[in-house]
């Protein structure tokens, strides 16, 4: 009461300033949003409990320790139907992330390549590019998905065309590839004396493949050295010593004499009873999804590209030229480093989204972790509520990883604006 | 921006309609309507026709159900639901009753919280393959590609056959019948795997349907009926002699041409009670005494109705087999109606 | 002069000669041609190789399509009419075509969703063309009530009396704006959530006992087809539209905790598949309403729709907000205008324009992503093909179904996104 005064109303408080004094309010606000949260989330506990309560469930997670029952045609991992609802799930999880690295990467070939076409010249190429990324653009992901899907069972030969005296069908590449409509195969590496598998957390790693990437890592690093050194010879002499024999060395030998060693060989795909045996198979679920994911984002990359490539202007090539640079050294160091800074950002944002759609595995029957964790799983143990949750954790660890990545990206080729 | 009453509009309307009452019965008799779960369409059993109208094996239960509760089989809702969203449908009241020929197993009886309230088909796990394979027993299978429907005991049930008989096969796990169906027929499988009667309903359509058969093993058994939610005994009630009443006409001769007549009185007493001449069972149910009378006319006995969806007269083609009368040699058996 | 003249040159040409045709190989189609199709090596191998690849096409699928039939009313029909011959059989799109067009809709009432339809053109329009007059802009503002009414019906005063919410919300919004924003703000946005909770459904059966203006009622469950993707799709953009200026406006407030439950709702939206938040609106969202409440599948797609757009919406308002450069912030402070005011009259009309483009894009999106509804058993026209192929009728058709439903999306999605690429042009000029 003594405080106030008046001449200075500064340093006394008054509740009135909660609302009125800018200082204050952004702090009733908050915690006005803070209380209004809380009650919210704590609502929506409170009916889920009730709700189980009622269906006489419980929320627990022991339906992972629970034998699956169910197989799964695609197993990177050893798995089949004793296994348990984790392991399914994890081999699910593999299946999602090889079918969406496999898509970005062809979609990224597939969009660059239509990108840089539909800029081109020629008026027949340019009018195909232009009506393939707006035929793909403009239709549903899923629709594209399934077209492919029966496009593919409908026109290859299934395995028994291949079979008898006169096949209708024969294997190409000199008998080492099948195409059929269950998918294709193609040779597989084997080892005749491996290294065996090493267990780590439940999983198989393949000490041969571990091996493997060990040697040709360290070969790229020593080649990394050879040519740092030829560099600084050049640079003090002013020649460059000729280092490609060298390069060659270091990069294959040792590769080559690592699989000798292991008795690497190609196991090649055989018709036998009802399928081909052998080799590596890549299904006509994995095909289907892998192409029509690829073929669908490669549309969008298309016109990323384009834009991109439009964005930089003629003046940057022509003051390029003018600095006497050729045109493969202008297409490196003065496009593309700008020309990426446009392209890379809403690049990502579509991996993101090849990533997120092959949740859409099963209307083709692949076994991705939304058909494993998310469907199979869920039906049989009625677990919706914890199935779900994970499930949505998975995509968004995946997500946050990628976009953490594409932030990384971003920080570092940002324009330096002063 | 305004847009946001949209919602509005339509929350308070689903709010105020939503709360449910204390019974399932109450609920279907304020509403006039029963609000049926069917599958999203599978040649016989249920699909939509060319006017929206729903038709088939299931879709006829719903609608006597609908007679005996309203009386009136058309006052159904039908929700079309897929093998994953059905027991949640059921489960969190959206549908009054399933009808998606499900299986009745114990985890789906006592775990998931629901009660079958009957079988309305015998079925059993069954193999369609080429002709031109030239197998002639599931037990040659081995190394097979074999396409299967999930969400369903198919899956569960194939694991198991397989593993018994030491023999290995590559999954292709396909979400619809017709998606299904389209993949065999390309041969990106070498066989079908479903429950028998969605073998031969497949098989009806094909062009040639000559061309496949239909293997003698059947590996699992798959009582097909109708289910509601546990806890609510008089409704699961109402749906089991409901069923029952469609199969005891059948063994009565209680047929939709002779009901009216035979609803005058006749002189088996049974039949009298099942009609409602006599006694007071629609009474005991909470329905109207000619709650049965009802259900039978919505599309005549069991037997009318197998013959009308699925039966050997219509393009599947099923024979009764197992769901013949008991005294036919079958499996259908119904408690006495007293 | 012109003696000496004449006798030093021998010829002197007095008229201009007329000029000459450019060589044929300059002009015409050769000389477009050579520009346009075989200009060096690489260009010939791949104008040879496209015109393959053109060929192949329509050998492979011209014979199909020049038999197609039309009037059939089953498979086996045009089976027997083709007589082996491979041709496209059209008359399931014919048979079909109600259904596939608006699900179980009653026939009677087809006119309902069609007006709908047309009169969102309108609604829209003031917003599309800059040449419309304003004055529809009311008449955009009654269309969502008005549309909610044609497409489900029921008596009008339902959607009456919610729109008085909005009318009490304005008038309190005049008559508080004495008041401190934040006490202005609270009674706007408190008082009208009452009368909605409390004082609607009385008026509503107090009205319609008055005046019994029905119409009949539709449930939702009706709806399928291109209906339902469509009524999914403006909906969920519709209502997203305020959600997402608000995501974007908190994204990037000065309070932390505005900012970070923005944040954390925009990335994990974004970072979920949208068939996981259609599972949870079909399998989990009852389990966090108050038991015993349920209501129906379409309205709780739309609600996880519009959460999943409003992520998407945040992101694209924010870009516009970030394209506004800095000088129009500090005009607004300039001027003593508070937040709300400057982002109503400065910030959010241009941050919105510079946006539409993109709203545009986002809707293709969703409209497009519509068709994961079939998942959850909604029957869209994805879910309406399998149904029609699980009739005895058509069972194993397989193309023409698949076809129709792209060719319908295509010409949806193709006519918004030209029309997009139209208005960005539009929308640059203005800014030069």
């Amino acid at each position: 009461m003594a405080m106030v005064d008046s001449g200075a109303p500064k340093g006394s408080f008054r509740l009135s300033m909660l609302l009125y004094d800018t200082r204050y309010r952004s702090y009733t606000i908050q915690i006005f949003v803070l209380i209004l949260l809380m009650l919210g989330a704590a609502w929506l506990i409170d009916n889920t409990i009730r709700n189980l309560a009622a269906l006489g469930k419980d929320f627990s997670f022991d339906f992972l320790w629970n034998v699956s029952g169910y197989d799964i045609s695609q197993r990177p991992i050893e798995y089949d139907s004793t296994y348990t609802h984790g392991r399914a799930a994890i081999v699910g999880l593999l299946n999602t992330l090889i079918l969406a690295v496999m898509a970005c990467a062809t979609a990224t070939v597939i969009g660059v390549i239509a990108g840089v076409l539909r800029l081109s010249k020629n008026w027949i190429i340019g009018r195909l590019m232009t009506i393939y990324v707006e035929t793909f653009r403009n239709v549903p992901v899923l629709i594209w998905i399934i077209v492919v899907s029966a496009i593919m069972s409908e026109s290859m030969p299934p395995p028994s065309a291949f079979r008898g005296d006169d096949p209708a069908s024969s294997m190409l590449l000199f008998d080492s590839v099948a195409v059929t409509n269950r998918g294709v195969y193609v040779p597989g590496p084997l080892f005749e004396n491996g290294l065996g598998y090493f267990n780590i957390l439940g999983l198989d790693v393949s000490l041969n493949l571990m091996a493997f990437l060990v040697v040709v890592g360290l070969s790229i690093w020593v080649n990394r050295l050879v040519l740092a050194s030829a560099t600084k010879i050049q640079n003090a002499t002013g020649v460059r010593p000729k280092t490609w024999w060298k390069s060659l060395l270091i990069l294959f030998v040792p590769a080559i004499a690592l699989l000798t060693f292991l008795g690497f060989h190609l196991e090649y795909p055989e018709l036998r009873g009802f399928n081909f045996t052998g080799g590596i198979q890549m299904r006509n679920s994995l095909l289907a999804m892998w192409l029509g994911l690829s073929i669908y984002t490669g549309a969008f990359v298309a016109e990323i590209v384009r834009s991109g490539i439009l964005a930089i202007s003629n003046g940057q090539s022509e003051a390029a030229f003018a600095l006497g640079l050729q045109p493969g050294r202008t297409m490196r160091l003065v496009i593309l480093p700008q020309a990426l800074r446009v392209i890379v950002p809403p690049l990502i944002s579509q991996y993101l989204n090849i990533t997120k759609n092959t949740s859409l595995g099963l209307a083709v029957g692949y076994m991705d972790l939304r058909s494993t964790l998310g469907g199979i799983t869920i039906n049989q143990t009625g677990r919706e509520l914890e199935g779900m949750m994970l499930l949505m954790l998975v995509y968004l660890v995946i997500s946050l990883i990628i976009s953490t990545v594409m932030n990384f990206y971003n920080n570092r080729v940002k324009l330096r604006e002063r | 921006m305004k847009k946001s009453v949209f919602m509005g509009t339509l929350a308070t309307a689903a709010l105020v309609a939503g709360y449910a009452s204390a019974t399932t019965l109450e609920d279907v008799q304020a509403r006039g309507s029963l609000n049926c779960g069917v599958s999203t369409g599978v040649n016989g059993f249920s699909a939509p026709d060319a006017n929206g109208v729903w038709q088939g094996f299931d879709v006829a239960v719903c609608r006597a159900v609908a007679a005996a509760v309203l009386g009136d089989p058309m006052a159904v809702n039908f929700v079309p639901t897929t093998g994953q969203t059905r027991f949640t449908a059921l489960a969190s009241g959206e549908i009054d009753i399933l009808a998606r020929n499900t299986t009745w197993t114990l985890s789906r009886d006592v775990d998931l919280g629901f009660t079958f309230i009957g079988v309305n088909y015998y079925d059993g796990q069954g193999f369609m393959v080429d002709r031109a394979l030239g197998v002639s027993s599931a037990t040659e299978l081995d190394g097979a590609t074999v396409c299967i429907q999930t969400g369903t005991t198919t899956e569960l049930n194939l694991a198991d056959y397989f593993r018994i008989n030491n023999m290995t096969y590559e999954p292709v796990p396909i979400e619809t019948n017709a998606e299904a169906q389209q993949q065999y027929l390309a041969g990106a499988c070498d066989v079908y795997t479903t429950d028998a009667s969605g073998l031969a309903a497949t098989r009806a359509s094909f062009e040639t349907p000559g061309d496949h058969v239909i293997l003698p093993e059947i590996i699992s058994k798959e009582p097909l009926g109708p289910l509601v939610r546990q806890g609510d005994d008089q409704w699961a009630d109402i749906g089991r002699w409901t069923l029952n009443a469609l199969i005891a006409a059948e063994e009565l001769g209680v047929t939709s041409a002779n009901l009216e007549q035979m609803a005058a009185g006749t002189s088996n007493p049974e039949i009298n009670r099942l009609l409602g001449s006599e006694g007071s069972l629609g009474e005991m149910l909470g329905l109207d005494p000619q709650w049965a009378m009802h259900a039978i006319a919505a599309g005549g006995n069991y037997g009318e109705i197998f013959a009308a969806t699925i039966g050997e007269a219509t393009p599947i083609g099923l024979a009764r087999g197992l769901n013949a009368q008991w005294t036919q040699g079958g499996l259908l058996y119904t408690p006495p109606f007293r | 002069m012109s003696d000496t003249h004449a006798h030093t040159v021998r010829f002197v040409r007095e008229t201009m000669l007329p000029p000459q045709d450019p060589p044929s190989s300059q002009i015409g189609m050769v000389r477009w041609g050579r520009e346009n199709l075989f200009d060096g090596p690489l260009n010939i191998i791949l104008t040879v190789i496209s015109l393959l690849v053109v060929l192949f096409l329509i050998m492979e699928m011209g014979p199909w399509f020049a038999n197609s039939i039309w009037n059939a009313n089953s498979l086996t029909e045009c089976r027997q009419i083709l007589d082996g011959a491979s041709g496209a059989c059209w008359g399931v799109i014919k048979d079909r075509w109600p259904q596939l067009m608006f699900g179980f809709y009653p026939p009677e009432l087809y006119w309902r969703p069609v007006t709908a339809l047309v009169l969102l053109f309108v609604a829209i329009s003031p917003v599309l063309f800059p040449s419309v007059p304003k004055k529809v802009l009311y008449f955009t503002m009654v269309y969502p009530f008005l549309g909610v009414w044609l497409l489900w019906g029921g008596t009008i005063w339902g959607p009456v009396s919610v729109a008085l919410g909005f009318v009490l919300g304005y008038v309190l919004v005049r008559a508080t704006s004495q008041l401190s924003t934040l006490l202005s703000a609270a009674i706007v946005v408190i008082l009208p959530i009452l009368y909605w909770l409390f004082l609607a459904g009385p008026l509503v059966d107090a009205l319609s006992a008055i005046a019994p203006l029905e119409s009949q009622s539709v449930p939702s469950r009706e709806f399928g087809g291109f209906l339902v993707s469509l009524v999914i799709g403006v909906s969920g953009i519709a209502l997203s539209l305020p959600i997402g200026i608000l995501l974007a406006l908190g994204r990037q407030s000065n309070m932390p905790l505005i900012k970070y439950v923005s944040v954390i709702f925009i990335e994990f939206i974004r970072g979920v598949p949208l068939i996981t938040l259609l599972f949870t609106a079909s399998l989990l969202l009852n389990y966090f309403l108050p038991p015993g409440t349920n209501f129906d599948l379409i309205l709780r797609v739309i609600i996880m729709v519009t959460l999943f757009a409003s992520a998407y919406m945040a992101e694209v308002i924010r870009g516009g907000l970030a394209a506004l450069p800095r000088g129009q912030y500090e005009a607004a402070d300039a001027l003593g205008l508070d937040y709300w005011k400057a982002q109503r009259l400065i910030i959010m009309p241009q941050a919105l324009k510079i946006s539409i483009p993109s709203i545009v894009s986002t809707f293709i999106g969703l409209f497009k992503d519509t068709t994961l509804v079939v998942f959850i058993g909604i029957l869209d026209p994805i879910g309406l093909a399998n149904a029609t192929r699980a009739s005895s009728d058509w069972q194993g058709i397989y193309w023409e179904l698949f076809i129709f439903i792209g060719a319908v999306f295509f010409i949806f999605c193709f006519s918004m996104s030209r029309y997009s690429m139209s208005l960005e042009r539009r929308l640059k000029t203005d800014h030069r």
